[in-house]
């Protein structure tokens, strides 16, 4: 009978910021494994990807009870259609963070030396991008607190910019750990194309954290 | 009409019983939802909001009460026809409180939402249009309250948006919204005293003795705002001073703990908005029942009695006390996302609105005008997400209420002329 109690839903706000964490979480663990590779240590290795499965896992979980909560009839700070598009790149942060650990994991793959700082160097600026896009998407609660207001939107927009000066990092650094890679690519033979795949996964890590926060950069605009 | 219960007529007893218990089903349901928005976004506990809303829907209804109570009770009939078959009107308004209050209690048990004012009003038609016939209803005047109800929620949605858009430019984008705040305060709180003071003085106290004409109601009212604009700038100032004291990194946190003070103003303000309109539903029938059993002719004009408006204002008070509670306490649970600026600006839209239909003596639906408010703030981007199911729920309950209301009034008109006739 309470008509005002029915009209209010469950806003996807909160739920979408614990998705994202839970995204970056698995990303961030992706350096054990790396390290892991680094240092010839399989077993490091299979318990690093059984824990990036898992926060994967989590991450998908979370998903999933989002979109469930989100029928058409809702009338949302933030529209269906964006929330589920910034969704989906929240999400291919924890995917492709998985495909790394899978490979990695199935091949047994051991870095060779001249890769092993380029590598980390790489994922390092994928992680920086993911936390800062992670920090864009805190901000969507008090985006809507304050109303999209202008003050609040210059500051989001500040963060953005970081965001993506941070994702061009990723880019150079992935590049020079192509670079040497190709260097290398007559001596490790087959296995060059393995490690191409891993760096641009890693890459990719950056690339989703940075889509998710310009999402955003285009809703705020509006 | 000679059976006497308690020393007066059956009918009119009969009447005072029936008016009593929609006046209770009113307490326990439509005002739960007008507080609600103030339960939900915690500017007030259950507790508080039983005493915010048994005191002033009692001074809503007590003080403005009679203009809406004026049209249910001779508005929607044709004088003439009333006037010549006073007996008629007894039974069809005894069978429209009756027919009103069955239609609630089923509501009530299967959780559908059924607006107390639709179906008075599809009641009183319902029993016009067969004891009376089709002429006998004035329909000039049903048209146009029907079209308040569609245009009365529109109306709060639009008021809702600007509020909220108003706030957001001159509270929460500025860089010390704490003190854009307490400075603009006060100027709501002497439009909300004007205007409810406004809807009450304006030919609205007669039985006081006090018939203010135009500019004498705006002067009064604006003597009562000023009063009301000092009482908010304490409060502001106040409220100020300790949210500076405290202010850290959230500011938005003591912005909206300043919002709780104004939402009370306007949790206030709907209360007695709501009184002024709703009580009419219960009162209004009453109120011709009484006339025709005292005077024997329906429409005199010496009708609402002050003890009739302070019955229902009684019965408001004990639905609320013995079951809305209970209903507030749900929307408390369910609305957990609603921050009191939102609530604000919601509120200020829908007492506004309901104000002015009060004026216009047409009885609206609270819930609905509430709901169209909060889609306007919505609308705004003010709020996370608000469920627009609950908008085809309300468009059923306008089409499916009334001639519900009708058929069951027509069923307890025969009832009653059989059961009180000659």
């Amino acid at each position: 009978m309470s008509v005002i109690g029915n009209l209010f839903a469950r806003s996807p706000i909160r739920p979408m910021q614990t998705h994202m964490q839970a995204a970056a979480e698995c990303a961030r663990a992706i350096v054990p494994v790396l390290e892991a590779m680094a240092n010839d240590d399989m077993d490091a290795l299979d318990s690093g990807r059984a824990k990036i499965d898992e926060l994967e896992h989590r991450a998908d979980e979370l998903k999933h009870e989002i979109r469930s909560h989100l029928p058409k009839r809702l009338l949302m700070a933030i529209e269906r259609r964006d929330m589920l598009e910034i969704l989906d790149y929240q999400d291919s942060i924890a995917d492709v963070t998985q495909d790394v650990a899978e490979m990695a994991s199935l091949r047994q793959m051991k870095t060779p030396d001249v890769l092993r700082r380029p590598l980390m160097a790489l994922a390092e600026a994928a992680l920086a991008t993911c936390a800062q896009s992670e920090s864009v998407i805190n901000e969507l609660d008090e985006l809507v607190e304050t109303g999209f207001g202008r003050h609040e939107v210059a500051r989001v927009e500040v963060m953005i910019d970081k965001l993506n000066e941070l994702e061009s990092l990723a880019d150079d650094r992935g590049e020079e750990a192509l670079r040497v890679l190709f260097s290398i690519e007559d001596e490790i033979g087959v296995g060059a194309y393995y490690w191409y795949e891993i760096i641009k996964w890693i890459g990719d890590i950056a690339d989703y954290a940075e889509r998710a926060g310009n999402r955003i950069r285009l809703l705020i605009a509006s | 009409m000679d059976v006497v219960l308690f020393g007066m007529p059956l009918p009119l007893v009969l009447g005072a019983a029936l008016a009593l218990y929609m006046a209770w089903a009113i307490g326990a349901n439509d005002v739960a939802n007008a507080m609600g928005t103030s339960v939900g976004s915690g500017a007030l506990t259950v507790a508080g909001a039983v005493v915010v809303a048994g005191v002033l829907e009692f001074a809503g209804a007590f003080l403005a009460g009679g203009h809406v109570t004026d049209t249910v009770r001779k508005g929607m009939l044709d004088p003439v026809l009333v006037a010549e078959n006073p007996d008629l009107i007894l039974y069809g308004m005894l069978a429209a409180l009756a027919s009103a209050g069955t239609l609630l209690i089923v509501a009530t048990r299967f959780g559908l939402p059924v607006s107390t004012t639709h179906s008075i009003v599809g009641a009183i038609m319902g029993f016009g249009v067969v004891g009376l016939g089709v002429d006998a209803v004035n329909w000039g005047v049903i048209a146009r309250i029907v079209a308040s109800w569609v245009t009365s929620p529109l109306l709060g949605g639009v008021l809702a948006y600007m509020i909220f858009s108003l706030i957001r430019n001159r509270v929460l984008d500025r860089d010390n919204p704490i003190e854009e705040l307490a400075r603009i305060g006060p100027y709501f709180f002497f439009y909300v005293f004007f205007v409810m003071g406004l809807v009450t003085v304006f030919k609205g106290l007669k039985k006081l003795e006090l018939d203010f004409d135009l500019p004498q109601a705006i002067a009064v009212s604006g003597m009562l705002g000023l009063v009301g604009a000092g009482l908010g700038w304490v409060l502001m100032r106040r409220a100020r001073r300790r949210a500076l004291a405290g202010v850290d990194g959230k500011q938005f946190k003591h912005v909206e703990r300043i919002f709780v003070i104004l939402q009370i103003l306007t949790a206030c303000a709907v209360a007695f908005a709501h009184g002024s309109n709703d009580v009419a539903n219960s009162i209004g029938p009453l109120a011709a029942v009484h006339s025709i059993v005292t005077t024997g002719a329906a429409g005199a004009t010496a009708a609402v009695e002050p003890w009739m408006l302070a019955l229902g204002g009684f019965g408001i008070i004990v639905g609320l006390a013995t079951w809305g509670y209970r209903v507030m306490e749900t929307i408390g649970t369910k609305i957990t996302e609603l921050t009191p600026s939102r609530g604000f600006a919601a509120e200020l839209a829908a007492a506004t609105t309901i104000a002015m239909a009060t004026r216009m003596g047409i009885p609206v639906s609270t819930t609905h005008i509430l709901v169209g408010s909060v889609l306007g703030v919505g609308l705004a981007r003010g709020i996370g997400a608000l469920d627009l199911r609950v908008v085809g729920s309300i468009i059923v309950s306008w089409v499916a209420t009334v001639p519900i209301a009708a058929a069951l009034s027509v069923f307890f008109f025969y009832f009653f002329k059989g059961m009180l006739g000659p």
